[in-house]
């Protein structure tokens, strides 16, 4: 912890925390070796992009406004869905203006679910985004004529982003298109997290009933970034029906919703980089040990999952930043 | 006429069978906090238990049935001891994470030891068939199963209500501090609570067996509909859980009947509507 002098100027604060440090810019030039070093994982790299992108919309609500949620794939599946029926049903296959409207339609939704989100705490809060997201999963089983249900949707195709770049076989376009997104999805988390309003947010966290008496609208903040979370999860599900050409209904299932939580809990709540850690942690892990044996992937999962609760409650992150000994 | 008399008591069944699994995790959780999503599980290891005490050593179904609560009930009880008194203090989320993760390693056990099958049962003859009352015919074993359900609502509530462990579950459940204040031992308390609650998710995976099945997805598959029934009939609450198991095992069976292309869709809509209207479920009251 660094010591708060009393007279110490909140915006001076805040700006020592948004300075970029050494390890972020090694990280983030990090993220180009799959070109050189894995150019045949490509197509994993993207997923892995995609996959942290959603963690990291995800991270927003429940690591800093500890909005617990267990329907989150109700808006990454929403993004999915608006892009591939863009593209099958209309023949819009645009790659950019896809996206921000998947962006825009999930955060419309995520806008109306958040006043529904703010009225519950507790086990009520997990069953109504255990709920949201089932409903929308047996929505679009039940439309089977508009979403093709559990055969798919078929027919999606994808322009050359820009004109220029087509999506290859290889994930060369697609690696490096999810990356940029991610990485503007991140610089906007990130921006969010050091601002007064990040700051508010981990007030509400740390304290619900505390933060009406200093005098800051909570319930206004957590609709506010449950609206930003949303569309940033329909972002990452616009993406994963561009890289791949096909949307089923697994886009919506309780399984990504959970996945995304466990990532989120191995990387590290609360910390940006820890949605993405977990993410890659996750997708390599279940790569390589669903290889081996597909049917016991869940096996390890599950332990992992229990010895990082029980002996790295802050994840794998906060782990290593308290061997280190740095700040939290 | 008798379709609709049919499905009404085809859901009460599946309601009933919903209790049975549920009635446990929602005392547990009215005491002490815990989110415990590896209630399902418990289930799970119940049903395994009956197919294994069965098939392996011969035993005839009626003496399965308390081998299963025994056995879920005693595994409840090493559970509690080393892994999840560590988390009562923990945050909801920790506690959510670490039980899925329970819920995952159970999974996968029964997947290593069972495989991805169905486990069907024999049961024994007097269960099979049905019985004709007034011109219709009712399954037996559902009729079995109700009896049963309502014994043990009965037992619980005379229990709960009547005697000496019931009144210190009732204070802990109402106020764990001033309970530990007046020198109950709220930890002994819960300990029992807890292995009786699973015990009784364990006799419910095996009465579930005849009804919906059983293979190694039981654990999550139902953990859904057990969480449903807990938090729209309210934690901590034996009322709550009949009613709210009552009417979801109904507004399910009836729901796949008569409308079956969003029966499913119905359910989770009734849910997030109650659980907006009470945020503590019909009968919560904390």
């Amino acid at each position: 912890m660094t010591p708060l002098a009393p007279t110490a100027a909140p915006h001076a604060w805040l700006a020592r925390q948004s300075r970029w440090s050494w390890f972020e810019v090694v990280f983030w030039l990090a993220t180009l070796l799959p070109f050189f070093l894995f150019p045949t994982y490509l197509t994993l790299a993207s997923q892995v992009a995609i996959a942290a992108l959603f963690a990291i919309s995800v991270d927003l609500i429940l690591g800093y406004a500890g909005i617990v949620t267990l329907g989150h794939a109700l808006f990454f599946g929403l993004g999915a869905y608006t892009v591939g029926l863009l593209s099958a049903r209309l023949g819009w296959g645009e790659p950019i203006s896809g996206l921000l409207l998947a962006g825009a339609v999930a955060g419309l939704v995520g806008f109306v679910a958040s006043y529904l989100i703010v009225r519950v705490q507790h086990l009520a809060l997990i069953m109504v985004t255990l709920g949201l997201g089932f409903l929308a999963y047996e929505l679009a089983n039940a439309m089977t004529w508009l979403t093709g249900g559990t055969d798919g949707l078929r027919g999606v195709s994808m322009w050359q982003i820009v004109g220029t770049f087509r999506f290859d076989l290889w994930g060369y376009t697609a690696y490096t298109y999810s990356l940029i997104v991610l990485f503007l999805g991140f610089l906007v988390s990130r921006t969010i997290v050091n601002s007064s309003f990040g700051l508010a947010l981990r007030g509400i966290r740390e304290n619900v009933t505390r933060m009406p008496a200093i005098g800051s609208d909570h319930s206004w903040h957590l609709r506010k970034i449950y609206t930003i979370s949303a569309a940033l999860a329909g972002v990452a599900g616009g993406l994963l029906t561009q890289t791949t050409n096909t949307v089923g209904l697994d886009v919506l299932s309780f399984q990504r919703s959970a996945d995304v939580v466990v990532m989120l809990i191995l990387g590290g709540t609360g910390r940006l980089y820890g949605a993405i850690l977990g993410a890659i942690i996750f997708l390599v892990a279940r790569d390589q040990l669903a290889g081996v044996n597909p049917q016991y992937w869940y096996f390890w999962i599950g332990l992992l999952l229990m010895v990082v609760v029980l002996f790295m409650p802050k994840g794998i992150l906060g782990f290593l930043a308290k061997l280190t000994g740095r700040r939290d | 006429m008798s379709n609709l008399v049919i499905v009404l008591f085809d859901g009460f069944a599946f309601g009933m069978l919903l209790f049975v699994l549920s009635v446990g995790l929602s005392v547990t959780l009215g005491m002490m906090n815990f989110i415990n999503l590896a209630h399902g599980a418990f289930g799970m290891l119940g049903g395994y238990v009956t197919v294994l005490v069965m098939r392996q050593l011969g035993l005839p179904f009626i003496v399965a049935l308390p081998a299963a609560f025994l056995a879920a009930a005693a595994l409840s009880i090493v559970i509690e001891r080393t892994l999840f008194r560590r988390l009562y203090r923990a945050g909801e989320l920790n506690q959510v994470l670490f039980t899925i993760g329970i819920v995952f390693v159970a999974t996968a056990v029964a997947t290593y030891f069972f495989g991805t099958v169905q486990q069907p049962i024999r049961l024994p003859a007097w269960l099979r068939g049905t019985v004709e009352i007034g011109g219709i015919r009712f399954g037996t074993y559902r009729l079995f199963l109700i009896a049963i359900a309502l014994a043990i609502t009965a037992l619980l509530v005379f229990g709960i209500e009547r005697t000496r462990l019931g009144a210190q579950i009732r204070a802990a459940v109402d106020n764990q501090r001033v309970a530990q204040g007046l020198g109950l031992n709220v930890e002994q308390i819960f300990g029992i609570t807890f292995a009786l609650g699973s015990g009784l998710a364990g006799l419910g995976g095996a009465l579930a067996i005849e009804i919906v099945g059983l293979d190694p997805s039981f654990a999550f598959h139902y953990l859904v509909y057990v969480l449903i029934v807990v938090s729209v009939g309210g934690l901590g609450s034996i009322t709550g859980s009949f009613v709210g198991a009552a009417l979801l095992g109904i507004g399910d069976v009836a729901g796949k009947y008569f409308v079956p292309e969003i029966g499913s869709f119905l359910i989770y809509l009734i849910l997030v509507a109650v659980l907006l209207w009470r945020p503590l479920g019909l009968f919560g009251r904390r």
